[in-house]
């Protein structure tokens, strides 16, 4: 493990990010204005959901508001390498919209509409497999996409395809016996997975000193035989970078694990009433480091994009979901004549 | 035609399965350098090789969870449990995942994957090595589940299963492995999943069951037949889901009376659902009350003889309940 290095744990900074650095190999600054409309668009997508949830047109949704730095930042790398798969979780919104989902397409699941790309709204939004873009997600039940994951990787293996796997937990489902299960036979078959450990510090509402006697899920990746990095989850290019000398990693010797330390801004969900067990105080520090406000200032203060131009990706991307939101309101639910359909394959 | 035994003809079915299709590789414990548990893959891995022949750590979620994400990208793993007993932890991925991926995905995504399970008692196993757990899957739509008796279902079945497209449940009677023994052709065949076999024909009774306990039927009808009462036709089931209802209730109707056999607890079993279907599909057709000898509602049979075969439906029970409804 010579490649990869340590990185700042954002739990214990208090800041958001220091992220003003020179731009890291092979990211030009047209990346970096991409990566910034994905994100204020998946963002301003996020807050609408929730808004159109008390409006009783959304029946539920969680939100991925505090994650996105950390879900782009290894999307980014995994474009730039150009042959990775995903096996995201539900509070993954950045990969799942990032990849290549229109707002409509994600307003239309989110609404339980005719046209949800993962699953013709047979599942909670955003649930099922996007194979176009390389994407399954077959579960809410959490740690079950962890050894789905390894067996992916098992089988591109055996057919001589180098894929690289990026497969998404949350601390909650680091708990979880499967998620030991996954990383010990990956370790064993030094198979070529990226385990991305979201660590926002609450399972629901239980905090991580209620979840486990560490500090740190990424020490345990030594027991599997293989590295586990601390990862600044609030940095889209701290997160880029380490899943960039990740994907190396993982091609070459086998599994690595990145503890992405970052914050979730909203409750679990939108049924999840979060001032029932996190201190005020608390909550409001937590606003503090978000990381699309984070990114907004380093593309301001290094001067890849003006305040103006700024302002005019945040109204195009309203309209983006205004357009959207519309689209997918007035969309159908699928027809009651589907229930039956595709029980099995033929 | 050689006569073969029922773990030869699963392992030939693995064997040319596994040679015809490069997609196709087992994984289990003890399945490598150790020919599994019951000899099932023995020399498979000097064969395939220890890319295809995979011996996992004994962790029974991942064996499931891995063998699902394989076959996500086409392949067609075979994993191997290594007693239905130790099934349990891999149900989440079994239940909770394998069978709602076609359908969660809306066709998107599906999983081609055979699980073989050795299953049910009669063999001193207790509580952990015996036990029958084909209700379960039976009640989950998206799964299908097959329970053959014979050597010769039991390979161009499980060649079907490899080759379906869905989840399959492939349970071995761990009795027939060695105690059962019949033709199987040397050439290529496949058996449809989801039809049933009159094994034996009669005017009188229908006896419907499936596994180890078709045989005991099949005994139970020759001694009816000796005795002069009544010829009974035993429909084995071969498949549990997608049930072949129309060979059930063809034979109900032709006979008016009705016997289910299965080894596993009589509450909730599959003999209750073939119970209902007669019951809703033939009721006009029906000279008795349906019968059934089944497991009791204890947890498996218990591993000392007399608690065991006071579990275990047999020959002479399953005899006894006929000549009730002979009489009825």
């Amino acid at each position: 493990m010579t490649q990869l290095t340590n990185q700042t744990d954002g739990h214990a900074d208090g800041i958001a990010a220091d992220i003003s650095r020179q731009l890291p190999q092979g990211i030009t600054p047209e990346d970096l204005v991409d990566f910034y409309r994905r994100m204020v668009t998946i963002r301003t997508i996020d807050e609408r959901i929730w808004m159109m949830n008390r409006q009783g047109k959304v029946p539920i949704a969680a939100s991925g508001q505090g994650h996105e730095a950390a879900q782009l930042g290894s999307l980014l790398a995994a474009e730039k390498d150009g042959n990775c798969f995903f096996f995201p979780y539900y509070r993954d919104l950045s990969i799942k919209m990032g990849v290549g989902l229109t707002p409509t397409q994600v307003m239309l699941s989110f609404m339980g509409k005719e046209g949800d790309p993962y699953s013709n709204a047979r599942q909670f939004p955003l649930q099922g497999a996007d194979l176009e873009h390389n994407v399954i997600q077959t579960s809410n039940v959490v740690a079950a996409q962890l050894t789905q994951a390894v067996g992916y990787a098992l089988a591109c293996k055996m057919q001589g395809d180098d894929k690289v796997i990026f497969v998404y937990f949350g601390d909650g489902a680091s708990s979880q016996g499967e998620t030991h299960e996954a990383m010990n036979f990956a370790g064993v078959h030094k198979l070529p997975v990226i385990f991305i450990c979201e660590n926002n510090a609450y399972a629901i509402s239980v905090p991580q000193r209620m979840q486990m006697a560490i500090g740190d899920v990424a020490n345990r990746a030594e027991g599997y035989g293989f590295p586990g990095l601390i990862v600044d989850g609030l940095d889209l290019l701290a997160s880029y970078e380490a899943c960039r000398e990740a994907i190396n990693h993982a091609r070459r010797e086998g599994p690595v694990m990145l503890e992405m330390k970052l914050e979730r801004l909203m409750p679990h969900t939108t049924d999840d009433d979060d001032s029932r067990y996190r201190p005020k105080e608390e909550i409001e520090a937590v606003r503090g480091r978000d990381p699309v406000a984070a990114f907004s200032n380093f593309m301001l203060e290094q001067g890849y994009l003006t305040e103006e131009q700024q302002e005019e990706i945040r109204a195009q991307a309203r309209r983006a979901v205004n357009e959207a939101t519309d689209a997918a309101e007035a969309a159908l639910p699928p027809d009651a004549s589907n229930l039956h359909n595709h029980v099995y394959a033929p | 035609m050689a006569v073969k035994s029922v773990i030869e003809a699963v392992r030939e079915a693995m064997w040319e399965e596994m040679h015809r299709d490069e997609q196709v590789f087992v994984m289990g414990e003890d399945v490598g350098w150790r020919g599994g548990v019951f000899l099932a893959t023995q020399g498979f891995i000097e064969e395939f090789g220890p890319e295809r022949v995979i011996d996992t750590p004994l962790a029974e979620a991942s064996i499931m969870g891995i063998a699902l994400g394989a076959s996500f990208r086409g392949m067609r793993p075979i994993p191997e449990v290594e007693f239905a007993d130790f099934l349990w932890p891999a149900v989440n991925q079994l239940i909770g995942e394998a069978a709602r991926v076609c359908y969660g995905s809306d066709g998107n995504l599906n999983a081609p994957v055979t699980i073989r399970i050795p299953y049910g008692g009669g063999i001193r196993g207790g509580l952990f090595h015996s036990q029958n757990v084909e209700a379960y899957f039976f009640h989950t739509p998206g799964l299908k589940v097959v329970a053959p008796a014979t050597p010769y279902d039991a390979k161009g079945l499980l060649k079907s299963a490899i080759r379906d497209n869905n989840p399959v449940v492939f349970l071995e009677h761990k009795k027939t492995y060695r105690l059962v023994r019949g033709d199987v052709p040397e050439e290529d065949y496949v058996l449809p999943i989801g039809k049933a076999e009159v094994k034996r024909p009669g005017q009188n009774i229908t006896v419907v069951s499936y596994g180890l306990m078709v045989h005991y039927c099949l005994e139970a009808a020759e001694l009816l037949a000796a005795e002069g009462v009544a010829q009974v036709e035993v429909v084995d089931l071969r498949t549990l889901k997608p049930l072949d209802t129309e060979t059930v209730l063809e034979s109900v109707k032709k006979t008016g009376k009705l016997l289910i056999v299965h080894e596993d607890n009589i509450t909730g079993g599959v003999g209750s659902e073939i119970a209902a279907l007669a019951a809703d599909q033939a009721f006009d057709y029906l000279d008795a009350p349906i019968g059934r000898v089944c497991g009791p509602d204890v947890p498996t049979m218990p591993f000392a003889q007399t608690l065991e075969d006071a579990y275990m439906p047999n020959t002479q029970k399953i005899a006894q309940a006929l000549r009730n409804l002979a009489a009825y």
